[in-house]
């Protein structure tokens, strides 16, 4: 190490989901970033643009049958980088769970019902850290401990269904900083718990970014979360990245109107009472392939005849380098939605496709 | 725990009572009675008469109801009216040969059809699950008394692989000590005795295993790819665990919570549903006798036996429920 490589450079990234059918669905389709230690990379979109099978190929989670990886994700390990789409299975075991994590979003239904708390967290210290018998109890409580789990050591021997909703995930965290591992990825890790504990995880997620130089990739339909947490911000759309900037200048001066009409979405509580909510009209659909133009275009306000002549292409603003956006007709600043609202990060977005 | 066992024992007092008043009804609306079975068909009315008197026959019903509710509290279940035999002692004779017959079906089943149905759901489409859902709607569909008369023609008498009939060679010396033949050979190491027992049980042990292993085959595969498809598997997965690890803790742990309250329902149906695999076999338990009971109208033995299965049934059950809230901390916590 010691580089200037990021940890982990994902590039041009592609999932096709095959079956039988006659051509492939593309999930994801050239999505590229880096995660940097001590860095919170944000991956924001609605359901169904790709963020959550983004995740799942780079954990090499995705089923073997049926699914074509493209691209190359490549990972400062230990030994060297190295390419996690190729790894082969064995290797990836190794990996997972040792150099990088995961958090999922319903921690209800990712926690083993009839196995105990204590067990879930000492097989992955058996695992990883080869501990066993009672130091590996301690060093489970010492971790939910350190998630905030009161009472930690009565918690190891009971069930998930005994504990709050907020503990769970807690408890999953636990799990997923056991080996600490160099990258995690959080899939939503807030979508399931009230908006009080939400704000208590996403803490606990910074936390341990900051503490444990960990990289993290937060994927979200939250733009609150993105707020308060990311650092550097990928807005998918429909399997492609349309936007890409840190987080001020993606929230002050958003140029593509895919990022706006999220923004612009948001309820504000200074709005007058009544006045109707502005969601980006439509739902996702693929009427347009990127290979023809931009997907966004059927629910675009902005859209001209321009938008339709080929894939629009990923290019960086003159003004504002690292700020690149998928669009030939980008938003300027004067129509940018009012800011007042996203300088407080305790404002959550309503989840816009519950 | 062990109130729960209590009360769940307590509920067997008006599961039985009520099976009883509805057994003594039905045999009551029952054409003919015991004594058109023993007596000869040109016998006088008269005859039968008195026959139907000297058996209490002829009182009316709700007196014969409370005299047998009476009796069963002292523990006595009636008389055979055939052998002339006490009921409970009938019963307690034939008990062994059904039990060992009913264990050997459900071992069969749950040896073959656990893995068959977790190997389907593994090699899901595959030539395997095929194999196993194809013939375990096979199993379904055949009559148990058409496959136990089908295994008796080819391995018994067309092969001569197995035995056709009974529980034991008759020429074989054995001690008898509790009736279970195949134990008592392990227990007076006369190996000889639990080797031609076991060959006895060997055929109407799989005529009777076929429906149980059918339905174990199936509610596996289902219930393995479901649980494959869990977000705790996957969760295991990203932890990097072994992959023997996911599928045994993660997978098959829950994957079996469902079919242990079939294998448990299933067990107490066995005891039942043996009649016709005796029947076949020639088997000298608890299902031919009740064949032959219902020939010979004998109402007490059929009351009896049928109490008495019942009982079984409930008990198996709690023992299902048991063996449940220790797999399922969720059911343990209510």
């Amino acid at each position: 190490m010691g580089t200037n490589a990021p940890l982990l450079a994902v590039e041009e990234l592609s999932v096709a989901f095959g079956g039988r059918g006659p051509a492939p669905v593309k999930a994801v389709d050239g999505v590229s970033f880096s995660l940097e230690e001590g860095k919170v990379t944000g991956l924001v979109g609605e359901s169904g643009c790709g963020k959550s099978v983004t995740s799942l190929a780079l954990m090499g989670l995705l089923p073997d049958r049926g699914v074509e990886v493209g691209g190359r994700a490549l990972m400062q390990l230990p030994k060297g980088p190295e390419d996690l789409l190729v790894l082969p299975q064995r290797r990836m075991r190794d990996l997972r769970g040792s150099q990088l994590a995961m958090i999922f979003q319903d921690p209800l239904s990712s926690l083993n019902p009839v196995v105990p708390i204590g067990r879930q967290v000492t097989e992955i210290l058996k695992r990883h850290r080869g501990m066993r018998g009672e130091p590996a109890r301690k060093e489970a409580a010492d971790l939910l401990h350190r998630v905030g789990i009161p009472d930690p050591t009565r918690r190891l021997s009971e069930y998930p269904h005994q504990l709050s909703g907020g503990m769970r995930q807690r408890a999953l965290i636990a799990m997923a900083v056991a080996c600490r591992p160099r990258l995690m990825i959080a899939d939503e890790p807030t979508t399931a718990l009230d908006v009080t504990i939400q704000a208590q995880i996403l803490e606990l997620l910074r936390d341990l970014v900051t503490e444990e130089g960990t990289a993290m990739l937060m994927i979200t339909h939250d733009l609150g979360v993105v707020a308060g947490l990311c650092d550097d911000i990928n807005v998918l759309y429909a399997g492609r990245a349309v936007e890409h900037a840190p987080r001020a200048p993606l929230f002050t001066e958003p140029t593509h109107p895919y990022t706006v009409g999220l923004l612009g979405s948001i309820p504000r509580l200074n709005a007058p009472r009544g006045e109707p909510l502005t969601p980006v009209r439509g739902s996702v659909n693929d009427d347009i392939a990127w290979t023809d133009g931009c997907a966004f275009a059927p629910r675009c306000d902005h859209y001209t005849m321009d938008c339709l002549q080929g894939p629009p292409s990923l290019v960086e603003r003159d003004s504002d380098p690292g700020h690149v956006h998928r669009c030939v007709n980008p938003i300027g600043h004067a129509e940018v939605v009012d800011r007042a609202v996203l300088d407080s990060p305790a404002v959550v977005g309503e989840e816009e496709d519950r | 725990m062990l109130r729960f066992i209590v009360r769940r024992l307590l509920q067997l007092i008006p599961t039985l009572l009520g099976l009883s008043v509805l057994l003594f009804v039905w045999l009551q609306r029952l054409p003919g009675g015991p004594e058109n079975a023993l007596l000869p068909d040109n016998a006088p009315p008269e005859q039968r008469e008195a026959l139907r008197e000297s058996l209490g026959l002829d009182e009316p019903f709700t007196v014969q109801y409370f005299s047998f509710l009476g009796r069963i509290f002292q523990g006595d279940l009636g008389t055979s009216i055939h052998t002339g035999r006490p009921v409970l002692e009938e019963f307690l004779t034939r008990f062994p040969a059904t039990f060992e017959l009913a264990v050997t079906a459900i071992t069969i089943a749950v040896a073959v059809g656990l893995p068959l149905g977790y190997l389907a759901a593994r090699k899901r489409g595959s030539a395997l699950d095929f194999a196993a859902v194809g013939g375990s709607l096979l199993g379904i569909c055949t009559p148990v008394f058409f496959l136990a008369f089908i295994l008796k023609v080819v391995f018994a008498e067309q092969l001569g692989l197995f035995p056709s009939a009974f529980r034991i060679s008759p020429a074989l010396s054995r001690t008898d000590i509790t009736g279970f033949v195949v134990l008592d050979g392990i227990m007076t190491r006369e190996w000889d005795v639990v080797w031609d027992a076991l060959m006895h049980l060997a055929l109407p042990g799989l005529a009777l295993a076929s429906i149980p292993l059918a339905v174990i085959t199936r509610m596996t595969r289902a219930s393995v790819l479901e649980v494959m498809g869990e977000d705790y598997v996957r969760t295991a997965n990203a932890k990097g665990l072994h992959r023997t690890t996911v599928r045994t803790r993660h997978v098959l742990r829950n994957a079996l919570l469902p079919v242990v309250t079939a294998v448990g329902l299933l067990s107490g149906s066995l005891f039942a549903g043996a009649v016709l695999t005796e029947s076949v076999f020639a088997f000298p338990g608890i299902g031919s006798f009740i064949y032959e009971a219902t020939h010979g109208r004998d109402y007490p033995v059929l009351t009896g036996f049928i109490l008495l299965i019942a009982a079984m049934y409930v008990l198996i059950n709690l023992l299902v429920d048991i063996s449940y809230s220790l797999l399922d901390p969720r059911v343990r916590a209510q």
